[in-house]
């Protein structure tokens, strides 16, 4: 199934070149509506994880190193966490408590509202999207070694 | 009641397999089993008889709702799930290019 | 009809599905079986008014299907007949598990009944909610406002355990180059 490094037939590759921007939209989406509508930041981080596992099981292991830069991609994962932890310790200046809110809380129903939520929304949906995604390719990548035993 | 009673016997199925199964992936998937149960338990316990869904939408007024903080509480529960079952399955495919078996006791008496 | 019986027969539905995916000998069967139970878990959150459980329930589902039968459908799944002395240590499971069961049911009419939660600490979330986080969604407002940290030690979990991936197939593959190298010399 995702045995093929070669990817898939024409039909599916090009299916996916159109959708995989669309799964990606809407996986933003659902993160930055997090404090208004169901999702947010977990939800919306596996959408973003599955739409790259769908470019690597469609074209395969090898065109989705070329495309994407894995070592990039994890320092963003590590780094993100850092800036969760620095956006909690600006809570203290700012707002008095470790992680509080101190940005304005704008208006009910509004995208621009609910001050602080929406920035954590934004790092937990890179966090998990991104870390979700390497586990997968490095489960991809250590089968092969083992089929040459 | 009898829900919760099925609850806590989807449980013990799951320990059951835990307990008996001699191979690696059946026990990966008992554990599974029994975050399952544990997770739908937490949010049973905060349902509320004829309450929506803990979020405001525009125009509505206001009902009485569910109790949002178990369903907080599960919310990071699926996904740390998530990340503990790759982790176990990565143990498990070092177990197996190590041993070449999925089977227990054949592991123990190798090291053995 | 009542929200009750429909669960009730959800979760009828699971622990037989759950039972099938131990029992069955076919592991890819089993793994299916076991995408059959987390539907069903994703399916009882719909009912039980938790819209946000549901997504990120459903698609758990579909990433540990694809984790588990990467991971597992190639490998050579051969597991012995139990003997006669694991036939009787299944037993004994199965009949403490039932002892557990029966004695346990007392615990449960202790606990509050089906529908009517306590609701102390979310009523005070639930009435101030909107004035003190400004968020229309009560979950988000919880896990990101009142309860960061526990959203902070759960991030640092998921990285801990992604880096316990790493470096566990990393160590695994180098044990397999050396091992082959001594092969060569022998």
């Amino acid at each position: 199934m995702m045995k093929t490094d070669k990817g898939m037939s024409i039909i599916v590759k090009t299916v996916t070149r159109i959708s995989v921007w669309l799964i990606i939209l809407y996986g933003i989406y659902i993160i930055v509506h997090g404090h208004l509508t169901p999702g947010g930041g977990f939800g919306g981080g596996v959408v973003i994880a599955l739409a790259f596992l769908n470019v690597m099981l469609a074209y395969g292991k090898e065109f989705t190193e070329k495309w994407l830069n894995f070592q990039l991609l994890h320092d963003i994962e590590s780094s993100s966490v850092t800036v969760f932890l620095v956006v909690g310790i600006l809570g203290i200046s700012l707002g008095g408590a470790f992680l509080a809110n101190f940005l304005s809380k704008g208006d009910l129903f509004e995208l621009y509202s609910a001050g602080v939520i929406p920035v954590f929304n934004i790092l937990i949906g890179i966090k998990v999207g991104i870390s979700l995604f390497l586990v997968v390719w490095l489960l991809a990548g250590i089968n092969p070694e083992e089929e040459d035993e | 009641m009898t829900i919760y009673l099925l609850c806590f016997a989807l449980f013990l199925v799951g320990l059951y397999g835990v307990l008996t199964k001699r191979d690696i992936v059946k026990i990966i998937l008992s554990i599974g089993i029994m975050g399952y149960a544990t997770n739908l338990f937490l949010v049973f316990v905060g349902y509320k008889s004829g309450a929506i869904y803990p979020i405001l939408s525009e125009g509505k007024c206001i009902q009485p709702m569910v109790d949002p903080l178990p369903q907080a509480l599960v919310l990071t529960s699926i996904v740390i799930e998530l990340g503990t079952t790759a982790l176990l399955v990565s143990l498990a495919i070092k177990l197996f290019q190590k041993y070449s078996t999925f089977d227990i006791t054949k592991i123990r008496r190798l090291s053995g | 009809m009542p929200i009750e019986t429909w669960l009730t027969f959800i979760l009828v539905f699971m622990i037989l599905g759950s039972i099938i995916s131990l029992e069955i000998k076919d592991i890819l069967s089993s793994i299916i079986a076991i995408g059959v139970v987390g539907l069903g878990v994703s399916l009882s959150f719909l009912f039980l008014q938790a819209p946000d459980l549901a997504i990120v329930q459903f698609l758990f589902e579909i990433f540990a299907l694809i984790i588990l039968i990467r991971a597992f459908i190639k490998k050579d799944y051969h597991v012995e007949e139990p003997r006669i002395v694991n036939k009787i240590l299944i037993g004994i499971t199965v009949i403490t598990l039932c002892a557990v069961f029966l004695l346990s049911i007392k615990l449960f009419e202790l606990l509050p009944p089906f529908g009517e939660p306590l609701m102390k600490t979310a009523q005070y979330y639930i009435d101030n909610g909107v004035e003190q986080t400004g968020a229309a969604n009560f979950v988000s407002a919880i896990i990101l406002d009142y309860r960061a940290y526990d959203t902070l030690g759960e991030i640092t979990i998921l990285f801990t355990s992604v880096l316990g991936v790493f470096t566990i197939l990393r160590i695994k593959s180098k044990v397999k180059k050396v091992t082959a190298g001594d092969d060569d010399e022998n």
